[in-house]
Formats: structure tokens, sequence, C-alpha cells
């Protein structure tokens, strides 16, 4: 009974339980990354980014009181709160770094010389002098604090508009983008009129030339980038936006072709010839049916040349400059890596910049590779 | 070949006395109905029916005239802003016969247009492209069918094509009373047609045959003298044999009997020769199995048949 076909399989939970690691195997770091990417620097270090969805205790890093003092009663008082926000609550807190939890929140905390510091259980605190602190160093407070999930877009603000590592997020973003949205669009175009040709125009040498498609799909690109580099700087567009795109969309062509032309081949002969018999030239033929009809492939293609022009960074840095103006998201990634490698704020919320566009993409257009347009053309 | 998708090897193809061998397909007044239907999947059926006018740059209003014609003519007004995907596989057979309608064109080609469609559709659409022929005396209507019922009822004039050349052209009943070789002859006609070895013995204007199987045969086919002692098959249609009182054509147990109300098949036993013989007698008779049966036939109803060709047209 095990082998009837449409019976479920006895391993139909193996294929479950791939499907949730795989899932978690993917959604988990990115998740993780998104979440990192809205907390401080200080919530990175002290804590996971699992433990940041819920309220906590932790030690909180050193907090120096500061502030203006005012004199009362002839003492020399200076107030204030140990928090930005009102919610974090203390349980315990101390003046030492060796006493960290020494007092109760509310207890007051000789400091010798007279001067106390009494701490609420919300971060107000009260310092007391019977000399001015002016000119002085005043007395770190080491806290013990259950904090709510608390998250900030300051880290996105940072990345985007002020220029780390020479150039700012946004500006190597949109620098990318140049690079990758013509990067994808120019290969489409001419693969796709390539593609009608090598599948549905009768010309000698075709069999050879799909061949030879073939055969440039193994050529690995790093063959092609001296000489590349060497004909662009002989044509003289040397290193630049131009060159990229020319480079990307050389680089791009063969699966392209390949691609498209095998999924033309498989539309229906029957439509071409009807189109054919309607009186429709070759153009009108690709443009009015074959292109809309490709739809998917067009679409799948354009999500994977998408994804490589805009995660690339060897053929960025072949074929463009280094300059503000030209340096793209990976290169300025690279970069921050070196620069700010201890800055996890920083480095978490500028990944994430560069992974929205990519999956925005693919969301956008998955549904394209699902969806079966052929559907009711042929029985 | 008569659209222009293949290329015409040899000889020439015209229509109206025009050399059509170098012509494009659109230039040749052609429009044909594919078997697979060959819809554009993404235009509705309006879309689909009025292409080949938009390519011909004919008026928007030129254009809404046609299509509005031909969707009334195939009842498909309602559907006309439809996909094709949301629609049955008559509808879709029908947008694709209106296709050709809009354009007008002299000849219209049938590639099997009703193979993909079931039983009960296949009689109604039939029954429409016959209405739509009457409608449209002028124009001409190339059908290709494997089924000879579409044929017998469709057609004015059958070409039978069978190992790469013409076997016959004529009226369906031309073809069904005077078979010109044994191919057309089993082809037409359902059950086929029974082949039984023998030779001539009687010449004349009734020619009397021995079958091998013992019987007498006599057909209405005329012979010379000559052809005393030839060796031919006769053919008879299984709805021409008659039960037999005196001489007998053929005699045999029935094996299986197949009751179909208005007629009972007769599959009798397979004899030397390995042929077998095929009668279809009026009324219900399942009592006729494992009995021996004796039939004779109509001379008339008899064909004679040498090297596989009919010897009425000698």
């Amino acid at each position: 009974m095990d082998n009837i076909a449409g019976t479920k399989s006895s391993l139909t939970w193996a294929v479950h339980i791939s499907v949730v690691v795989l899932v978690a195997m993917w959604v988990l770091p990115t998740l993780g990354l998104f979440v990192s990417s809205f907390r401080t620097g200080d919530q990175i270090v002290g804590s996971g980014w699992w433990q940041s969805l819920t309220t906590q205790e932790q030690q909180l890093s050193p907090i120096r009181i500061e502030g203006d003092e005012t004199e009362t009663n002839g003492a020399f008082v200076i107030e204030g709160n140990l928090f930005g926000n009102a919610r974090t609550t203390i349980s315990s807190w101390g003046t030492s770094s060796r006493e960290p939890e020494a007092y109760e929140p509310g207890q007051t905390a000789e400091l010798g010389d007279g001067v106390t510091v009494t701490v609420q259980a919300d971060g107000g605190y009260v310092l007391s002098s019977p000399v001015t602190t002016a000119g002085e160093r005043l007395p770190r407070i080491f806290a013990s604090a259950t904090t709510p999930p608390e998250f900030t877009t300051d880290n996105y603000k940072t990345v985007l508009f002020s220029p780390l590592a020479g150039q700012t997020i946004f500006q190597a973003f949109m620098n990318t983008a140049t690079v990758a949205i013509p990067a994808t669009i120019i290969p489409i175009l001419i693969a796709a009129f390539a593609a009608y040709a090598l599948a549905w125009m009768e010309f000698p040498g075709r069999a050879l030339l799909v061949a030879a498609i073939v055969g440039l799909l193994v050529v690995p690109l790093q063959l092609a980038l001296i000489p590349l580099l060497q004909f662009h700087n002989w044509l003289g567009i040397g290193k630049g936006y131009l060159g990229i795109w020319m480079a990307h969309t050389g680089f791009g062509l063969p699966l392209a072709i390949y691609l498209l032309r095998n999924y033309m081949v498989g539309l229906p002969r029957d439509i071409i010839e009807n189109a054919k018999v309607d009186g429709a030239t070759d153009f009108q033929i690709f443009t009015k049916i074959i292109l809309p009809l490709s739809f998917p492939a067009l679409a799948s293609f354009a999500i994977f040349q998408f994804l490589w022009t805009w995660n690339d960074l060897l053929v960025a840095l072949v074929f463009l400059g280094t300059g503000n103006d030209q340096q793209v998201l990976t290169g300025n990634l690279v970069n921050l890596m070196g620069s700010r490698g201890g800055d996890w704020e920083i480095l978490s919320a500028s990944a994430f910049v560069s992974i929205a566009v990519p999956l925005l993409v693919f969301f956008a257009l998955q549904r394209f590779l699902v969806r079966g347009l052929l559907a009711g053309s042929v029985k | 070949m008569i659209a222009g998708l293949e290329r015409i090897t040899g000889g020439d193809f015209s229509i109206d006395g025009v050399r059509m061998n170098d012509v494009p397909p659109a230039q040749r007044g052609i429009a044909m109905v594919f078997q697979s239907y060959a819809l554009y999947p993404h235009m509705t059926v309006r879309d689909n029916m009025s292409f080949a006018l938009k390519i011909a740059k004919k008026s928007p209003q030129e254009i809404a005239a046609a299509v509005d014609k031909a969707a009334k003519i195939l009842q498909l007004t309602p559907y006309l802003d439809r996909l094709p995907k949301a629609l049955s596989g008559g509808q879709r057979q029908r947008v694709a016969i209106g296709r050709s309608i809009v354009r007008d064109p002299k000849v219209y080609l049938f590639d099997e247009p009703l193979s993909n469609l079931d039983a009960a559709l296949r009689v109604a659409t039939r029954i429409e492209i016959a209405q739509l022929k009457e409608a449209m005396p002028n124009s001409t209507m190339i059908y290709v069918t494997h089924d000879q019922v579409e044929a017998m009822t469709l057609a004015s004039r059958i070409v039978v094509l069978a190992g790469g050349g013409i076997s016959q052209v004529g009226s369906p009943l031309e073809l069904y009373e005077r078979p010109e070789n044994e191919f057309v002859a089993q082809f037409i006609g359902s059950p086929a047609m029974n082949l039984m070895e023998g030779e001539v013995s009687g010449t004349g204007a009734i020619t009397t045959i021995k079958l091998k199987n013992g019987g007498i045969a006599h057909s209405a086919v005329p012979t010379q003298p000559a052809d005393q002692g030839m060796k031919v098959k006769i053919g008879v249609r299984p709805e021409d044999l008659i039960e037999a009182t005196g001489d007998s054509l053929y005699t045999g147990e029935v094996e299986i009997t197949e009751a179909l109300g208005e007629v009972t098949l007769l599959y009798f036993k397979k004899t030397g020769d390995g042929a077998q013989v095929v009668g279809k007698l009026p009324g219900i008779r399942p009592e006729l199995r494992y009995n021996t049966v004796r039939l004779s036939a109509d001379p008339k109803k008899v064909h004679l048949f040498a090297n596989g060709k009919s010897l009425l047209y000698r």
C-alpha cells in the first residue's frame, strides 16, 4: 500500500523538519540583524538581540553624574536622572566597580568628605556636597536595572546621513542603485531579442550560436577582468558607470540568453504560427506575444541579475573608481568593517540597508515566478 | 504548407489562380483554427479576436464592428472581456473560430478543431461549424480530421490522404459507395468493410467469385472474360450483410455480439486467412452468439479489389 501513488510518504516528517530548519536558517540571522540594527551599541554589547524583545535585568555600564549644581542651605546639590527615559527601573546600585550592587534604590551613599549620593528607583539622583564640585570629577554610578524593550532609529540616521568611512551609506546606496538598475535592464533588453531570434527565427548558424552561448556560461568572469579593463581604457571610457554597465551586461548575457531562450522555446508553437497567419511580423510577435508570455522568465532573471549586481564587490572594485561618488555599498561596508569594526550598531544598520533592497525586490517579484501565465492557452 | 508556415518543396499552390508559394501567410487570404486553439493567453477574447485586424491597421470602428459581428454569430458576446483561461473548451474553440471569422478570409483552415473537446461538445460544435459554413457560402473551408463522422457530415468533398499521397477525392457518399481502393474502403464506414480473398469464377455484368472460405459471392462490378481466375478480394460492408436463405457468401460461428439497440454487431470467429468478419444485423439479436450464421449480400453492394485497387475504376 505504501507504493501507491498519491498516498502520503512516510518520510513526510523529514520534509517538514527540513523546511523548518531551512526557514530558521534563513530567517533567524536576518531577524537578528534587523533587531540589532535598532539597538544602541551598549545594548548590543550588553545582551543578545533575542533578549531585547523582553524586559530584562542587566548590569548597566557606569554612568557619570553630570549637571549644574545649585546651592541650597549651604550644600551644593546636583539633581538629575541617570536615564533619558523614565521606564528603566533600578534594582540596586553602587558607586564603585568593586561593589556595583551595594545600595538599594532610595538609599544614600556616603562618598567621604560629607559628599552623599541618593539614587531613586527611577534613576533620579541627588548629589550633595558641602563644598562646590565644580571642576572636579563627579562620581560614577554603577546600576543594575530592569529595562523594558527599547529601540532606536538613531543608527539609521547615523549611517544614512552622516559620512562614515568617507561617504554616507545613503550615497553608497545611490551609487549601487546607479550600477544595479541599468545593469539589470540592459542585459534583459538585449537577451530577450537574442533569445527570441535563437528560439523562433530560422537562420544559418543558429545551433552554433546557441552552443557558443552555452560554452560562454562556464567561462569565469575573473578571466576577463584585466583584458576588459584594458579594452575600456583603450576605448577611453576608463573606470566609471558606463564601463561597469557594459561589464555587468557582458557577464550576465550568456545566462540571460540561455534562460530566456529555453523558456521561449517552450511556448506553444501554435500560438506563434497563429500570430504569423494573423499577419504579425517577427517584431510584432516578439513584442505582443512573446514578451508578455515570457514575463515569469524575465522576472526571474531580473531578480538574479539584480541581486548579483547589487551584491557585487569584485566587478565594482575593478571597473569603478574609489571616489565617494562611485564607491558602492559593498565597498563601503568593507571600509566600515575596517574603520568602525567595533561599532556593531553601525555595521548592522549598514548591512540591513544593503540587504533591504534585495529583499524588497525578491518579495515584489516572487509571485511572477510562481504564477503560471500560460494557463488557458492550450489544452 | 497551405498556410505558408512550411516551405513548399515541390509543385505550385495557388488560391483563385494566384500562385501563393512565396506569399507570406498573412497575405494569402487564409485563416487557421488550431487543434490546441492557440489563443493568446494574456489577451481577452476581444483582443484575441481583434489582434489580426490591429496588425492589419484597420480602424477601431471597423475592428469593433467585425468583432461584435463574429461574437454574435458564435454567441460569444457575454465573454468578450474574459481571458481564455476563464472559458470552457468549447468556448475557447469558438473564440479560435471567431478569430478567423473576423478576418473574412477566402479559405478557412481547420486543423482537427474538435479533437480536444469531449463527445457531447464535439457534436454541438460540429453542428455549429456546419451552420457557419452554410452562412458563408462564398468561403472555402479545409478541414483536417481523423474522425470520419466529422468528415462525412461536414464535407462537400473529402480528400483521403494515405501514405504520403492522395487516395481518393470525392463527395462523402462517393467515397462510401464507390471507394477507389482498399484503404478508402476500410477507412470510411464503421465498423470497417470486410475484405475476403477469392478468385473470379464467372465473368460478365455480374461477376461470380469463389471465396477461399468456401462461400460464393456475386458482385455487380462487371468483368471481362480475361479476368477469369483472377485473384481478387471482395469487400462487403457489415451493414450490407444479410442473413442468407440460399447461397451463402460467408458462414461462420459468432464469437461476440454487441447489441446496440437499433442494430446488433456480430463478430465472427477468425478463419484460416486471419481476417475477422463483422456483420451488422438490424434489431436486437444477442441470441446469435455461438451460433453458426449464414450471410449473403446484394451483388450491388459487393466491391471488388485486385492488388488493392477497385475493379470499378479500370
